[in-house]
């Protein structure tokens, strides 16, 4: 790993701040991403702002129409929340799921949501629950917050403070996990929402992505059936040593189906 | 930077580059090494330790992120007079361990899996071990270690 500056911030002001005057600057959150990618030398920041300190990036909110988690919010608090558990079951499941019990008592939601791993579990859940990103600065739709390969609509120097998640009439997330890695090679949320029915993949292509057609069928009727006999084109899907993208598309279909079946 | 946390009860610190990992820190400056590195990409965990009680991976962490914590290692587990920790003296006698490089952050694993799951099905077990690899035992008798040492609590 090459050599920084660190500094740990007290405040969101105060890490904005310190990022504002610094091209080379990142925040660090649980860093389960961020320090494993600097000691392979992927990323090579010129200082790091901690924001562990920061109390306002904490906790958990039920609101009136659902909950609000604090970016700096870990993975298993989120698992282990009563109030998430209880207002969207397949979200408290999602994190309990993401990669191990060590890496979720580190991982955060809004480093997760930040970074935007293709193969990350969180992008589903905001994408597919239709949740909005808070930052210090505005308030981003789900639908207009991921934008590619490892890229956001975040702006430079801009923070993610708490994403809302609205609780859905019912939901579930289902993966097909790599047997080694235990990555999402395809994961897929499916979810009845106040503002219709959502079918967010995660872990297939470059970036999460919905697949209007299976909305459009399970809006009609909300069975495993109705999303069946529809699939995803191979070709924009991703291809590697773990599945073909013809073996994902498959995938994507048959995990739609398992999440359909599994919602509550 | 300066950099200050208890380790096993007793206040250390010292002076280290930021770019400092944590699990560098307990090996080599505190020179505790029971925490062993096995892969060096969070994947296998070995190198787990407990920060404020919880679980983590010490070669995905920056010692700096664990400052002013309380961090609990291997030699931290048993008493002063050297009476092995019921989850040690479970590997022992249900012999969980073959090679024992894995051993430390197995025992670690699993007395933080019995805080959050203390009467764990072999399943659950199973699940939870997700994060520790183990390239002798099969891990049978570590289940069956982690069962008997939840069946004696």
């Amino acid at each position: 790993m090459y050599a920084f500056n660190y500094r740990r911030a007290s405040s969101v002001a105060e890490a904005a701040a310190a990022l504002s005057g610094d091209d080379g600057a990142k925040l660090l959150a649980g860093g389960q991403s961020l320090i494993a990618a600097m000691k392979l030398r992927l990323a090579a920041p010129s200082d790091l702002i901690d924001l562990s300190g920061i109390e306002e990036l904490r906790g958990i909110r039920r609101e009136r129409d659902g909950i609000t988690i604090g970016a700096m919010t870990r993975h298993a608090e989120v698992a282990a929340s009563a109030e998430v558990q209880a207002a969207i079951p397949a979200l408290a499941s999602l994190a309990g799921s993401i990669g191990d019990r060590m890496v979720r008592n580190m991982g955060t939601l809004g480093g997760s949501l930040a970074h935007n791993d293709p193969v990350a579990d969180y992008p589903a859940a905001v994408l597919g629950l239709n949740a909005t990103v808070n930052t210090d600065r505005r308030k981003i739709a789900a639908d207009a917050f991921f934008k590619g390969m490892y890229e956001t609509a975040l702006e430079a120097g801009e923070i993610i403070v708490s994403v809302s998640f609205p609780a859905p009439r019912r939901a579930a997330y289902v993966k097909f996990r790599n047997p080694a890695s235990r990555y999402a090679i395809v994961g897929v949320m499916a979810a009845e929402t106040g503002s219709g029915v959502r079918v967010a993949v995660t872990g297939a292509a470059s970036s999460v992505f919905r697949v209007a057609e299976m909305e459009r069928a399970l809006a009609a009727n909300w069975s495993p059936d109705a999303v069946a006999g529809i699939s995803v084109p191979a070709g924009n899907l991703n291809s590697d040593m773990h599945a073909s993208a013809e073996y994902r598309a498959h995938l994507i279909t048959v995990m739609a189906r398992r999440a359909v079946e599994a919602a509550t | 930077m300066k950099v200050s946390m208890s380790v096993n009860g007793k206040a250390v610190s010292a002076e280290i580059e930021a770019r400092t990992l944590l699990v560098t820190y307990i090996r080599e400056h505190l020179r505790l090494t029971g925490t062993h590195v096995g892969c060096d990409t969070s994947q296998c965990g070995a190198c787990t330790i407990h920060l404020n009680g919880r679980a983590v991976k010490s070669c995905n962490l920056l010692a700096l992120q664990a400052e002013g914590a309380d961090i609990v290692t291997i030699e931290g587990l048993a008493k002063a007079d050297g009476t092995l920790h019921p989850m040690q003296e479970a590997f022992r006698e249900h012999h969980g361990l073959q090679c024992g490089f894995c051993t430390p952050g197995m025992v670690m694993s699993a007395v933080d899996l019995l805080k959050n799951h203390p009467h764990p099905s072999e399943e659950t077990i199973r699940a939870e071990l997700d994060g520790n690899l183990c390239r002798c035992t099969g891990y049978h008798n570590i289940v069956k270690a982690i069962q008997a040492a939840a069946a004696k609590a």
